[in-house]
């Protein structure tokens, strides 16, 4: 289970503002995060995953606390084994698919590598600069390599954004099929109503400040 | 006349290496700091770094030589405790050198660091790894050309440096003359077959670095 209940302001278009979200998350749900732009979606990414310390508040993930401002427990990102896969994926640019993926393993482990290769289908592509490949390909290989470090919670900010619409169900289904393998707690960040219907199992719509409540995806 | 011809050139060749190498190690965490630390007087620390750049050299090298005399507090505590005296000495010149080449290697290494995207060095901080790795296995490979800019720039600036050198270390044969100054003695004195000598080698050395940068720039643009 995550448990977020943190406070933090944020300087938006209509000035600063103040984002509250006090949530639970059961273990293995692939939630949705859902709100109009700039409500504070990717804030929230990035204080689960420590690149942004809240305001006050707390953050358990299992049962470890990350974060708790009156016990001053701040865990850096690297500590609290989140996955983080941004919008614009992040791959290397200096290194190939395979050492992208490489580079995640906290010890090195030549069999998980091909099964992520082979899981994302990417062998073909090991060897391949991430500079020479298609949109699809790029998520592919930055799911893989965020997955190559087993973490116990999957962020995904708009994995879909920049991808056509035919690319897009294919890639949904890999989201889907590659939550249910590694069954990390996942919260991906959508705009698309289908999309979400689609994926995820809870929806957390943001409101104007706060995260109103947990919905159901067909309730959308 | 030929061997103090090769000479001045091993001086300055001598002294474009070492402070290049020296820069580098330097430039490095500097660069890094300002690309993304946040302190108060990080303006200064910039500017200060950059003076160099506006700075008269016989501005910076009067300076130099003010501090490195041993009849001066600072120079007085070297050849005191240290056994060293750095005016008109080679180690006087790398130094001033040094202050001298900051901007030319710091300023190069923290664009290319700034203009990297921020997700690069978060993402990794996500897979676990330290800031020290991520600072050599993903921030430094992928600003090949800005170092190979800052690298180049010094090293070519190095080579042509008059004023500061002529400040701090003087004009000794063998020791502090640099290939620059040289070329002035030479042209006073009309030997200009020898001055032109140096000042052809100056110009190759110059134009072959130049032409590195705007090569690996623009296959770097492609």
């Amino acid at each position: 289970m995550i448990q977020i209940d943190v406070e933090r302001k944020m300087l938006t278009t209509d000035g600063i503002r103040k984002l509250e979200v006090c949530v639970e998350i059961p273990q293995y749900e692939l939630v949705c995060l859902f709100g109009r732009s700039g409500a504070g979606k990717t804030t929230l990414l990035r204080m689960v995953s420590g690149l942004f310390k809240p305001d006050k508040g707390i953050i358990r993930i299992g049962d470890r606390i990350v974060f708790d401002s009156s016990r001053k427990i701040n865990l850096s990102p690297q500590k609290r084994n989140v996955g983080y896969m941004f919008q614009d994926f992040a791959l290397f640019p200096n290194m190939s698919v395979e050492e992208n993926i490489r580079f995640a393993q906290g010890e090195k482990d030549h069999k998980a590598v091909e099964n992520l290769l082979e899981t994302f289908q990417l062998i073909r592509l090991r060897n391949q600069s991430t500079l020479k490949l298609s949109g699809g390909q790029k998520q592919r290989v930055a799911l893989a390599r965020a997955f190559a470090r087993k973490p116990e919670v999957m962020l995904l900010d708009e994995p879909l954004s920049s991808v056509d619409m035919e690319l897009r169900l294919s890639l949904q289904n890999e989201i889907l099929a590659s939550h249910q393998l590694f069954q990390s707690t996942t919260i991906m960040v959508s705009h698309d109503k289908d999309e979400i219907k689609r994926l995820a199992t809870r929806v957390m719509r943001i409101g104007k400040e706060k995260v109103v409540a947990f919905e159901n995806p067909t309730d959308l | 006349m030929y061997s103090e011809f090769i000479e001045t050139l091993f001086v300055t060749g001598k002294l474009a290496v070492a402070t290049t190498i020296l820069l580098f190690i330097i430039g490095l965490p500097v660069s890094y700091m300002l690309a993304f630390a946040r302190f108060r007087l990080k303006i200064l620390l910039e500017a200060l770094i950059s003076m160099s750049m506006v700075l008269p050299p016989t501005v910076m090298g009067y300076y130099l030589l003010v501090a490195f005399s041993p009849q001066n507090g600072f120079g007085k505590f070297l050849e005191h405790y240290f056994d060293l005296r750095l005016a008109f000495t080679f180690e006087g010149i790398l130094i001033a050198s040094v202050v001298f080449g900051l901007p030319f290697m710091i300023q190069p290494l923290q664009n290319g660091l700034m203009s990297l995207p921020e997700s690069l060095r978060e993402v990794s901080y996500t897979l676990g790894k330290s800031k020290t790795t991520t600072f050599f296995r993903v921030l430094l490979p992928n600003i090949k050309p800005s170092i190979i800019t800052g690298i180049a720039m010094t090293f070519a600036h190095c080579i042509g440096e008059f004023g500061v050198v002529l400040m701090v270390g003087g004009d000794i044969p063998g020791v502090t003359r640099m290939a620059s100054i040289a070329i002035y003695d030479e042209a006073q004195a009309l030997n200009y077959t020898v001055a032109n000598r140096y000042s052809l080698i100056l110009f190759l050395i110059s134009f072959v670095l130049l032409t590195i940068i705007f090569s690996v720039n623009k296959r770097h643009k492609v």
